[in-house]
């Protein structure tokens, strides 16, 4: 199906309720894998951290990792979930060359958290709560890189290299229970559930949720029905849409296309489908005629998870304020509006911003630097903010200049740029650069004279009142300085010289 | 000493002579692979000798001796070790073609313990292919004869280990017991073998055929040398989550304490009836009539839900075994057919499959793939579950009223090589006795009672403790055993016929 096929997203929406199911792998940061104890380091040569646990090899033995266990009841406790008193992991029974064991060992109908919610806030400030099913535990497999095919498919592939470094880290699956009635929001609501989910897992430490690197996977199920049903109808379930952008994206399609096959007077097909970054569309991947028969059971070779009550309760002393409510605390302390607010969260720089105002320098100020000249420098240099060579309190050092009057904005961006290029402190760049601001009288008065005898019709204006008139003549003096001068004591200095009042 | 005195004695009195300074580990080793060298052609006991690794170990031993270090309870007793344990320095084929030639990269934890201390491994034992038979005839490597009579069965599936100890080729061996692997092949071969408590020997590294009923156990030609083989292999293992965080009963203090005297000893209604041999019936009768002899009192038991065991048993274990040998694949390790450059993964695998499991692995991943379809999980697997539960009660509500159980180890003595090789509800009727045990958990041994009238085969007794309890086995295995050998003037193995 062509982009051309579907129907507009108002016209879906007005005939179509949607309901979705958002279904999260998160990969915890666990120093070894789940069950056993190889290392979770990203970027090892291929199946050096492997061993004959995580390779399923003849004999070996799985033994649970207690982090992965306790990171799991606080993702539960901190989604207000129901932690279970005694659960058990299950084999989940499926042939894939991926799979070590050709089981993957999960949890199935007793899951570790269950029956809790997450409230996310849409960019209009509404909140819109989401009811969460279930987490469980489970293991990642490995992954298969198909040779000589098309698009990296295993379709038309002359072969396939097996890479079981990743085959065994520990996942939390987080599956929502039904969204109904977010309406035209469903795709808003998506993204912002995934990205609230993503703020929460962070804040928690117990994975940095970086979707592009696949540590936070996402698949979005969807279905609809006539407006007034309450039936749900087939869903399509569409499969590693990792970005949150992308969910957005595939949600409203996914919308639209349904749309189009229920209005022609066809229906859906259940069915995984694979989700296109290029064009925001869908196609379709496997179909699922008959449920898939995964023949569980609960694991014999590991013993129940029977968390205490009281390490329960003691985890759930440990959690950090919520992401969305510790966001809102901080847009009322740093007088932000909501929108702004939104771009910080965006930019990843709610974490770093506060550091910096916990590190001395002014809301204001600390928000201006990085979403500032220091957003614009990870832009360019293609990194996330809290990845560039300087931290929260070098950036609240510089304000700190700043609002002493030792630098104007304009050095302070020198300064900024000293900072990343790794010349040293703030302190040290200001030094060795030779950027202080001239605020001495002496040394301005001469720059002063000479900018008013160089643009005498502005002095004039001035003279007669058109005090704004005044920054033409500080530029001037600034560029006489090379930007060192302090504009404000440059701008007494000129009308003081002229005879205005300021 | 001659070769031939050295491969008869006890594994007991062997370490004690290379302690001694009587006997060099590498005597005793090298009698040992005098003995497979002679006989083993016609037993088919091992499926791999390592000449040079039991030498160089026992060499091992001496050394520690000539430097005065002291020496374990069994260092330098030469061991045949079962095919199912994984061993960095031989094979480990499970009795499959799949995994024929595999050598793992890793030594199982037993077989570290073995090393540990010092026991001499001579080579790896034949078995029922992944475990599963009862007469080691399932093995792709052919059958293995029982020492007593070569055209008969050795039991299984740990025959290989079984007919190793009978036929002098070794005086330890080890075993797993699943659902009487270890006690049915003891059992035909008047040795000694010990199915410990779940969760008392470590399962890792040892090949899994159903993950909540395996168990790796002590085999041996006396009760003493089982206890010190127990002692040597059991213990908590932090890589197996299922093992046991507690010390060891007290086995070898048990052995070498035996008494039955003013114990109470259950005998259970279920464990007679249709399908046991009369000869079998005899001895354990004539063994119950000991054990009052020796001071113990007899309690008949009722254990209802043991009818349904050998049913449970047959949904349980098929079931976990079509998920632990899921794995076999042919993308990792052992044998892949078809790999031609023009077949897909599954092809491949589902070719190397075909060709490298045998008849009865297929029948039985066959059964549990059913087992556990969805919509018929609660019917089978499910249900099975429950009849656990029942089993498990009713060896609680028994122990609440006994010390111990005793019951005939299997109803019939060795069956001929080809008899029930087309019948598998014979075959595994075998287990009957066995089986209860194993879904419960708890501990059972089986140790040699006499020879039935009618064939002149060996009856194995079984005994039964509750769980963490195996201590009582050996206390009143031993009272027997002494009682009998006094009785026979001899140990029952004396009367097998010489190879």
């Amino acid at each position: 199906m062509t982009v051309t096929d579907l129907v507009s997203y108002e016209d879906a929406l007005a005939s179509y309720d949607p309901v979705m199911g958002l279904e999260v792998h998160v990969e915890l940061g666990t120093k070894t894998k789940m069950f056993c104890g190889c290392s979770t380091e990203l970027g090892a040569q291929p199946n050096a951290q492997t061993c004959p646990t995580c390779l399923g090899l003849p004999g070996s033995l799985p033994v649970v990792n207690a982090t992965g266990v306790e990171s799991a009841v606080k993702i539960g406790l901190a989604l207000h979930c129901e932690i279970a008193e005694w659960c058990r992991f299950a084999r989940k029974n499926y042939f894939y060359p991926d799979m070590p064991k050709n089981f993957q060992t999960s949890q199935y109908d007793e899951p570790i958290a269950f029956d809790g919610y997450l409230d996310v806030q849409l960019e209009d400030g509404e909140v819109f709560r989401v009811e969460i099913e279930r987490a469980h535990m489970e293991e990642d497999t490995g992954k298969s890189t198909h040779v000589g095919g098309a698009t990296g498919r295993i379709h038309g592939a002359s072969h396939s290299l097996l890479d079981y470094n990743r085959a065994g880290i520990p996942l939390i699956e987080i599956v929502t229970k039904p969204i109904t009635g977010a309406g035209e929001r469903a795709p808003e609501v998506a993204k912002a559930y995934v990205a609230e989910l993503r703020e929460l897992i962070r804040a928690l430490g117990v994975s940095e949720a970086r979707m592009e690197m696949g540590q936070m996977r996402c698949d979005v199920n969807l279905s609809l029905m006539p407006k007034g049903s309450e039936r749900f109808g087939t869903r399509s379930e569409t499969k590693n849409v990792n970005s949150l952008r992308s969910v957005e994206r595939a949600a409203r399609f996914e919308i639209q296309r349904h749309a189009a096959v229920l209005s022609s007077g066809g229906s859906i097909v259940q069915e995984t489908r694979h989700f296109h970054e290029d064009d925001g569309s869908t196609t379709s991947g496997r179909v699922k005629e008959e449920a898939e028969d995964y023949r569980y059971f609960p694991e014999p070779d590991l013993v129940p998870v029977a968390p205490p009550r009281a390490w329960v309760e003691e985890l759930r002393a440990t959690l950090p304020e919520l992401p969305r409510l510790r966001r809102n605390r901080l847009r009322e302390e740093w007088g932000v509006p909501a929108l702004e607010m939104q771009a910080i969260l965006n930019a990843g720089a709610v974490d770093l911003i506060a550091a910096t105002v916990e590190a001395g320098a002014r809301p204001a100020a600390a928000r201006k630097w990085w979403m500032g000249e220091l957003a614009r420098s990870a832009n360019e240099s293609g990194r996330s903010l809290d990845e560039l060579d300087i931290t929260p309190a070098q950036v609240a050092r510089i304000a700190e200049l700043v609002a002493a009057g030792e630098l104007n904005d304009k050095l302070a961006r020198q300064v900024i740029v000293g900072v990343l290029a790794g010349e040293g402190d703030p302190d040290t760049v200001v030094e060795k650069r030779g950027l202080k601001v001239v605020s001495d009288d002496g040394a301005l008065g001469a720059a002063v004279d000479e900018a008013i005898a160089g643009n005498a019709a502005v002095a004039d204006k001035i003279r007669g009142g058109k005090v704004a008139a005044v920054g033409a003549l500080v530029g001037a003096v600034m560029k006489t300085t090379r930007g060192q001068a302090d504009a404000a004591r440059v701008k007494e200095l000129i009308l003081q010289r002229l005879g205005v009042e300021g | 000493m001659t070769d031939n005195s050295i491969i008869k004695l006890t594994a007991a009195e062997t370490a004690r002579r290379i302690a001694a300074g009587e006997l060099t580990a590498v005597e005793v080793t090298e009698a040992h692979l005098a003995r497979i060298e002679a006989v083993d052609e016609k037993v088919h006991a091992f499926l791999h000798v390592d000449r040079e690794g039991a030498l160089a170990q026992a060499r091992e031993v001496d050394a520690k001796r000539a430097r005065g270090e002291e020496l374990g309870p069994l260092a330098g007793v030469p061991l045949a070790l079962k095919d199912i344990f994984t061993t960095r320095s031989m094979p480990t084929t499970v009795g499959s073609k799949i995994l024929e030639g595999w050598i793992p990269p890793y030594d199982a934890t037993l077989t570290k313990r073995l090393k540990d201390a010092d026991v001499v491994i001579l080579g790896k034992t034949n078995m029922d292919e992944f475990a599963m038979g009862s007469s080691t005839e399932n093995s792709a490597y052919g059958p293995t004869g029982n020492p007593w009579d070569l055209t008969r069965i050795p039991g299984g599936s740990g025959g290989g280990s079984s007919a190793a100890l009978a036929s002098f080729q070794a005086p330890l061996a080890i075993g797993t017991d699943t659902g009487g692997s270890i006690r049915q092949p003891a059992a035909v071969t008047a040795t000694v073998g010990v199915k410990p408590t779940y969760g008392a020997v470590s399962r890792y590294g040892m090949v899994a055929f159903s993950s909540s009923l395996d168990q790796g156990g002590p085999c041996a030609r006396t009760v003493l040398d089982a206890a010190l083989l127990h002692e040597a292999i059991a213990g908590h293992d932090p890589l197996d989550s299922t093992s046991i965080d507690a010390p060891v009963p007290p086995v070898v203090e048990a052995a070498r304490n035996g008494s039955v005297q003013g114990m109470r000893v259950g005998v259970v209604r279920q464990f007679r009836g249709e399908g046991y041999q009369a000869g079998v019936v005899q001895r354990f009768e004539e063994s119950v009539g000991l054990l009052k002899e020796l001071g113990a009192e007899v309690v008949e038991l009722d254990c209802p839900s043991f009818d349904l065991a050998l049913a449970a048993y047959y949904l349980i274990a098929p079931s976990e075994c079509s998920s632990n040998l899921a794995r076999f694949d042919a993308m990792r390790y052992g044998l892949r057919v078809g790999d031609d450059g023009t077949r897909s993964a599954e092809d491949v695998t589902s070719l190397t499959r075909e060709a490298g499991f045998g008849a009865e692995v297929k029948r039985r991943i066959m059964l549990g793939t059913y087992a556990l379809s969805s919509g018929y999980y609660d019917a089978y697997y499910g249900s099975a579950q429950k009849v656990r539960t029942l089993i498990t009660r009713d060896f609680e509500k028994a122990f609440e009223q006994v010390d111990v159980i005793v019951s005939p180890t299997t109803p019939t003595t060795a069956f001929p090589i080809g008899e029930r090789a087309d019948d598998p509800m014979a075959m595994y009727l075998a287990d009957l006795c066995t089986i209860p045990t194993n879904l419960a958990g708890n501990a059972a041994m089986s140790l040699p009672c006499g020879l039935a009238p009618e064939d002149g085969l060996p009856v194995g007794l079984q005994i039964i403790a509750p769980a963490m309890k195996d201590d009582r086995l050996y206390k009143v295995g031993a009272a027997v055993e002494a009682a009998f050998v006094e009785r026979w003037g001899h140990t029952l193995l004396e009367e097998a016929p010489s190879l």
